[in-house]
């Protein structure tokens, strides 16, 4: 309560001198205009999200989700990105107070917890297209690969991404502009885990429900 | 005084010095984050395998559920919160909700209606299959 109104007075104080200081910091319009980008991005998941529950019936007599999809393989993809964006934090936390060897500890752990995410869905992947459950195979299944793909792009992606940041890391340190790319990285990495919260949701545990 | 003239960043917490006392440590924040997540998480896998609740229920509390994940997620993770120094985040938050929720629900609506406007007569199905 105290905090809600000593930071409500600071405001009322500073909210005449807005016009005078100018510009915002570029770390703040960086990381709004990347806000904004990750909001565009879960518009077009809206889409692909609504392409899969307009198409989950049409299966063309070829299998559906329930005949498809292995709960306990989802389960573990969803702890791995889970403790991810855990660590992802962890690692942020000791970039913005320059503690070099706990940042490279949470990149690391962050990327190989996203590895085996990866792994895991390739895997389920590689297993239903050897059955014969490919995406040609009904509209079910197109949506199915296409949501659920572009998600693990978009996780493969991030990956690369954290080995570049962690070599500016090394080479440059922390100045300002690896500090702004790192914020992005973590605004990226946390907005991947809230989209896999509606896919294994809508997509493995809607979908085997009975 | 000049950081709070700004807006927060989006996923940023880095707090003026005299505030920085009472605002409870980042990896506090990040741990109770990651159990109500594990704690929402494994409720809906519970939910989707049980026996117990009313089945027809049971996609609306998963629905809800997730739901709940994300707004964790949004506080915990992403830091996003109500203070007038946020207000811009949660603007542009809001007006990506309200797309994703046209795009979702009009999407299913119309093609819902789409699908019982054009399914034809039992009978012209039947001529349907044996040609």
């Amino acid at each position: 309560m105290n905090v809600a109104v000593a930071v409500y007075d600071v405001e009322h104080e500073a909210l005449s001198g807005v016009s005078e200081a100018g510009p915002a910091p570029k770390r703040i319009v960086v990381a709004y205009g990347f806000w904004i980008f990750l909001l565009s991005d879960i518009v077009m998941f809206s889409a692909l999200f609504a392409a899969y529950a307009v198409l989950v019936r049409s299966t063309a007599g070829g299998p559906n989700g329930a005949e498809l999809f292995n709960q306990a393989s989802a389960a573990l993809e969803t702890a791995c990105l889970l403790a991810s964006s855990y660590t992802c934090g962890l690692m942020s936390l000791a970039a913005s107070s320059r503690r070099r060897v706990g940042t490279y500890l949470g990149a690391v752990v962050t990327f190989a917890l996203g590895a085996a995410f990866l792994a895991l869905e390739i895997r389920e992947f590689a297993d239903m297209i050897a059955h014969g459950a490919t995406p040609q195979r009904s509209a079910f299944l197109s949506a199915f690969f296409t949501l659920v793909g572009c998600h693990g792009l978009h996780v493969a992606v991030g990956l690369i991404w954290l080995t570049v940041m962690m070599a500016q890391v090394a080479i440059k340190g922390f100045r300002a502009s690896v500090q702004r790319r790192l914020l992005c990285f973590s605004l990226f990495w946390h907005a991947l885990d809230i989209i896999w919260v509606g896919l294994f949701t809508v997509v493995y545990l809607m979908g085997v429900a009975p | 005084m000049t950081a709070t003239r700004y807006d927060r960043a989006p996923g940023d917490r880095s707090t003026p010095a005299e505030l920085q006392a009472e605002t409870p440590p980042g990896v506090l924040v990040y741990t109770i984050g990651l159990f109500l997540a594990v704690v929402l998480t494994a409720t809906s896998f519970w939910a989707a395998n049980t026996s117990l609740l009313w089945a027809p229920g049971v996609p609306l509390g998963l629905a809800v559920l997730a739901i709940a994940q994300m707004g964790v997620h949004l506080v915990f993770f992403l830091h996003i919160t109500t203070g007038p120094d946020n207000t811009n985040n949660v603007l542009a938050l809001a007006f990506g909700v309200l797309i994703v929720t046209l795009v979702v629900a009009g999407s299913l609506w119309i093609m819902a209606n789409l699908n019982d406007s054009m399914m034809p007569p039992a009978e012209l199905m039947n001529l349907h299959m044996q040609h």
